[in-house]
């Protein structure tokens, strides 16, 4: 009988007619661990496909460092890829993994730590030898130092077997090739152990390999092999069926937070009538907005790499001054080095979204992780009064909806936005919902009209404050405008004293009044309040959700006020927080936003539950503090 | 170009209130130059536009009644870059400065000539910070006594030609703040050349480095100290136009007709629109004493703009793409009907 140990209880074992055991699990925990140059993103993602067609809800997280190919067989070297698939709603990729396919003895080291007790571990076995053991760092031979017990461990000849496959077909594929076909003999391996239909792993293949008939033959005969293997030995008796999620209907596909930022920038300025200008500087990890937003000039997308981040962002200013919407993508220290430019479209009023995808910090940090660290950057960053509001996606899907935000933000109100995502919500996905484009609200710029003998630079919409966008090539409307403070109304420079101060309160009211056009801030469990209030913002969406309707499940009194708006925040702000008796507030970070809190509702006395490991929280350690913050008096 | 229905004229483009710079500021005659330069590029008064970094020059865009906008130091290349590159329709011109476009623009300076955007760039080249009060500029001969070498300078300076070309550039002119027929015709040569222009003034700061291009361009010594470049010309200069330039081995050298056994058929005839970079280089590179200064354009060629090809990449893109329109995108690739 298998060992496993799911966080979720078994809930059914059937016998089948072929005396196979079958267990229905309600979701599973899969990662992939190999060298980078394995193609362990690859095999995950042809996983999550096969699911996802299969009809369960996932999300995914790959794990990569940031060197692109360390010498292979070592610590540094090994990429991940893990998988969270279910029969319910899926909100994080997990926590610790239920299986683990470890293709080399330095993908077990490094990942032993981030499985399940009692787990299963898939090892290549022709890996597992002297010489593997001394690049990974092992002293002692792992599969005989009791380390593995307790754990259920398939030694699978996964290499040998490959190119044995392979080699059978003669059809001249040198080693090489040929060993590029493990993943697929991992697949083979997976399909079988979750029940699922070989024939999908199949089109996976012919879709990818398209153009390489060789390539095809080989891949599904080593992806029959790895089926073949689990099937035929004893050492794997046991099969796992994860059910199609029940209350997800629609239309699906899986999405990254980067691509869903891109396409989200596209749909505002498409809703709003105004083409798109994205001119960025390639950064870990918000490179791919910029990748794949240049592949769609079709949708009348212009995009400028630039020569430095300074010149990405002053680029995007250049165009919205031209009349397109100016977009700039970055990282925290991309975000450092564009602030003076984002002071000159805070005070020349001019639409700019900024996205700034955030990774560990400060300096170089860790490019590769995720860390909420940049809300006092997004925030006060920039010298001056300068305000500008602040937004944060949640999920990767979402990061659709609130770029779409930004853009709309960005163009009614006449101001820059930054859009906070971070590389969690970047490279991870989910299974997404694809919207209805035609159901997607207007975007209306506050234009003005050739010759209007009413135009003035600086005249203001009396409820939004934000002045009127006259655009060069329009006739009877040239003006001037620039760095230097100008007049109100006019728009001449200025260095009067009082019109400077009056100035600055306009630029301040119009960024306080978005207020008034943005949503509520929503509870999710108790809306009449409660005991513990847990507060979170931007990435950490997915596992303050499930921790907290986990423990509501289990009768405790805890609800979530999760933040996409941060700046300005809710008008109901107050009034949610006056409702419960305590307050946590838990980011990926030494505590920015309990501080932004603490600075605009100085009422509530806030706990504070911080992380800074460069990884996402994990439910287990939420329910945990909760539960302590409960108990606490 | 759109040709404008009335012709325009220096007035429409003057801006009602007052310019600011320092009386005897070699500023006023560019703008001048500028404004009388205009109507006979094509423009009208709502298509050009106006962009400028930070320093004296960059006040360039408050003085004209067009759009304008005076941006960050050393950062208008860039906005003009995005400005141009996402409304190709617009004509863009960038005034900065030495400071400007050689100091904390000197990597957009050197990014936007290889890209061959086509705008026109002129550079107040007065050697020094004005704005500031008087410190060194990139363009600073060596050993300049200022406010921040006291002791003289000690690193060389920027040529800007030579920068320009270096770059790739396609256009690169030269002109003295005090000819203003010269710059007239010369803004007129840039903007008509589809590419990044690049014009170099010899302007003069009034107050802290006054009279730095004098050995030059004064009146009395000119002729024999710069030399006027004229497409498909001898290369000749001097009072009595008995001067020349030859090419001696590698290196350009001036010598006197006449003399040597030097005909006028020894004589350099100057081709700016040679692909070939090699003259155009060391012509720019001529500095007093050992050779003339040259004005006048030194560089035009013709070659595809960075606008120009992304939008014809755009209209390709919109001809064959597959996918047609932002539902078609959403819709790409993996779908999964879940029922």
């Amino acid at each position: 009988m298998f060992n496993f140990v799911f966080y979720k209880t078994i809930i059914e074992i059937q016998m089948g007619n072929n005396q196979k055991n079958v267990i229905e699990l309600e979701e599973v925990v899969v990662k992939f661990a190999g060298d980078s140059g394995d193609g362990m993103q690859l095999t995950g993602n042809q996983f999550s496909d096969a699911s996802a067609s299969f009809g369960n809800d996932l999300s995914t997280f790959p794990d990569y460092p940031s060197e692109i190919r360390a010498p292979q067989g070592t610590v540094a070297g090994v990429s991940g890829f893990q998988v969270h698939i279910g029969n319910k709603a899926v909100q994080t990729p997990g926590d610790l993994a239920d299986v683990l396919i470890a293709l080399n003895p330095a993908a077990l080291k490094t990942n032993m730590k981030w499985v399940k007790p009692g787990a299963t571990i898939i090892i290549d076995i022709d890996n597992f030898d002297n010489k593997h053991y001394k690049k990974a760092g092992y002293i002692e031979d792992p599969l005989h130092d009791n380390s593995l017990k307790g754990y259920t461990l398939i030694k699978a000849p996964i290499t040998s077997l490959s190119r044995a496959t392979v080699n059978s077909l003669e059809l001249d594929i040198d080693h090489k090739t040929a060993d590029k076909t493990r993943n697929q003999f991992v697949m083979g391996l997976l399909f079988w152990l979750f029940n699922r239909d070989v024939k999908k792993g199949e089109e996976f293949i012919v879709k990818k390999f398209a153009k390489k008939p060789d390539l095809v033959t080989i891949n599904k005969a080593v992806l029959f092999a790895g089926y073949n293997y689990a099937e035929t030995v004893e050492a794997i008796a046991t099969q796992f069926n994860i059910n199609p999620a029940k209350n997800r209907k629609g239309t699906f596909r899986q999405v990254t937070g980067n691509a869903a930022t891109a396409w989200g920038l596209i749909a505002g300025t498409q809703k709003a009538g105004v083409k798109l200008f994205l001119g960025s500087y390639p950064i870990t990890p918000a490179t791919e907005i910029l990748q794949e937003l240049s592949l769609h000039k079709y949708l009348d997308v212009k995009t400028f790499q630039a020569e430095d981040e300074i010149a990405g962002i002053c680029s995007a200013i250049g165009a919205s001054f031209a009349g397109s919407l100016g977009v700039t993508t970055t990282s925290g220290p991309g975000l450092a080095l564009k602030t003076e430019a984002a002071g000159l479209a805070v005070i020349t009023e001019l639409p700019l979204v900024i996205v700034d995808v955030q990774r560990g910090g400060p300096s170089t940090g860790l490019p590769t992780k995720t860390e909420q660290s940049d809300l006092m950057q997004a925030i006060y960053g920039r010298h001056g009064e300068s305000p500008l509001p602040v937004i944060a996606a949640s999920t990767p899907g979402n990061c659709f909806k609130f770029a779409f935000e930004a853009v709309r933000i960005a163009l009614e109100h006449m101001t820059p936005v930054i859009l906070l995502t971070d590389g969690y919500l970047a490279n991870g996905t989910e299974l997404w919902e694809i919207p209805n484009v035609d159901k997607l609200p207007e975007i209306i710029p506050p234009l003005v009209k050739d010759n209007d003998p009413d135009f003035q630079p600086y005249r203001r919409d009396p409820e939004k404050l934000n002045r009127f966008w006259a655009i060069p090539g329009q006739e009877g409307l040239q003006h001037r405008i620039g760095g230097l403070e100008k007049s109100d109304i006019y728009g001449a420079v200025s260095h009067d004293p009082f019109n400077h101060e009056v100035m600055s309160k306009y630029r301040a009211g119009k960024v306080q009044k978005i207020e008034n056009y943005i949503p509520e801030q929503k509870i999710i469990g108790n809306p009449k309040g409660g005991e513990l209030l847990i507060i979170g913002w931007g990435g950490t969406f997915g596992a303050l959700n499930v921790a907290v309707t986990e423990l509501r499940e289990e009768g405790y009194d805890i609800s979530l006020a999760h933040f996409n708006y941060i700046f300005p925040l809710p008008k109901n702000t107050k009034e949610v927080f006056s409702k419960f008796k305590k307050h946590l507030v838990c980011e990926l970070n030494l505590g920015q936003f309990v501080d932004y809190l603490r600075s605009q509702h100085p009422e509530f006395s806030y706990q504070q539950y911080n992380k800074i490991q460069g990884l996402p929280f994990f439910i287990k350690e939420l329910k945990n503090k909760f539960k302590k913050t409960l108990e606490e008096k | 170009m759109t040709q404008s229905q009335t012709k325009l004229t220096r007035a429409d483009f003057q801006i009602d209130g007052q310019v600011k710079w320092c009386a005897g500021c070699g500023g006023y005659p560019i703008l001048a130059a500028v404004q009388k330069a205009l109507p006979e590029t094509g423009v009208t008064k709502e298509n050009v536009v106006f962009i400028s970094g930070i320093g004296c020059s960059s006040r360039f865009p408050y003085y004209m009644k067009t759009y304008g906008f005076h941006t960050l130091h050393g950062r208008a290349l860039p906005i003009a870059s995005g400005l141009k590159i996402s409304r190709p329709d617009l004509h863009v011109w960038v005034a900065t400065g030495d400071g400007d476009s050689m100091a904390i623009g000197g990597n957009h300076f050197i990014h936007t000539i290889r890209r061959n955007i086509n705008l026109n760039i002129m550079i107040f080249n007065n050697k020094i910070y004005g704005l500031t009060k008087g410190q060194y500029s990139p363009t600073t001969p060596l050993g300049s006594i200022t406010k921040t070498s006291p002791h003289g300078t000690i690193e060389n300076p920027f040529l800007p030609g030579e920068l320009t070309i270096a770059a790739q550039g396609t256009f690169f002119a030269r002109v003295v703040d005090k000819e203003p027929k010269g710059m007239e015709s010369v803004f007129i040569d840039a903007a008509k050349h589809d590419g990044t222009s690049v014009i170099e003034i010899l302007q003069n700061c009034v107050i802290f480095n006054n009279d730095i291009h004098e050995q030059i361009v004064a009146k009395d010594v000119r002729d024999d100290r710069m030399i006027l470049l004229e497409h498909d010309k001898k290369m000749i200069f001097g009072k009595e136009n008995d001067k020349g330039l030859i090419l001696d081995g590698q290196e350009i050298k001036a010598v006197k007709i006449g003399e040597n056994g030097i005909t006028m058929d020894d004589i350099l005839v100057h081709d700016k629109k040679t692909q070939n970079p090699n003259i155009h280089y060391m012509l720019a590179r001529m500095t007093y004493p050992e050779l003339p200064v040259a004005i006048g354009v030194i560089r035009s060629v013709d070659q595809p703009t960075y606008e120009a090809m992304l939008d014809e990449q755009v209209e390709h893109a919109k001809k064959n793409s597959k996918i047609k329109d932002l539902k078609g995108l959403l819709h790409s690739g993996n779908i999964f009907e879940i029922k």
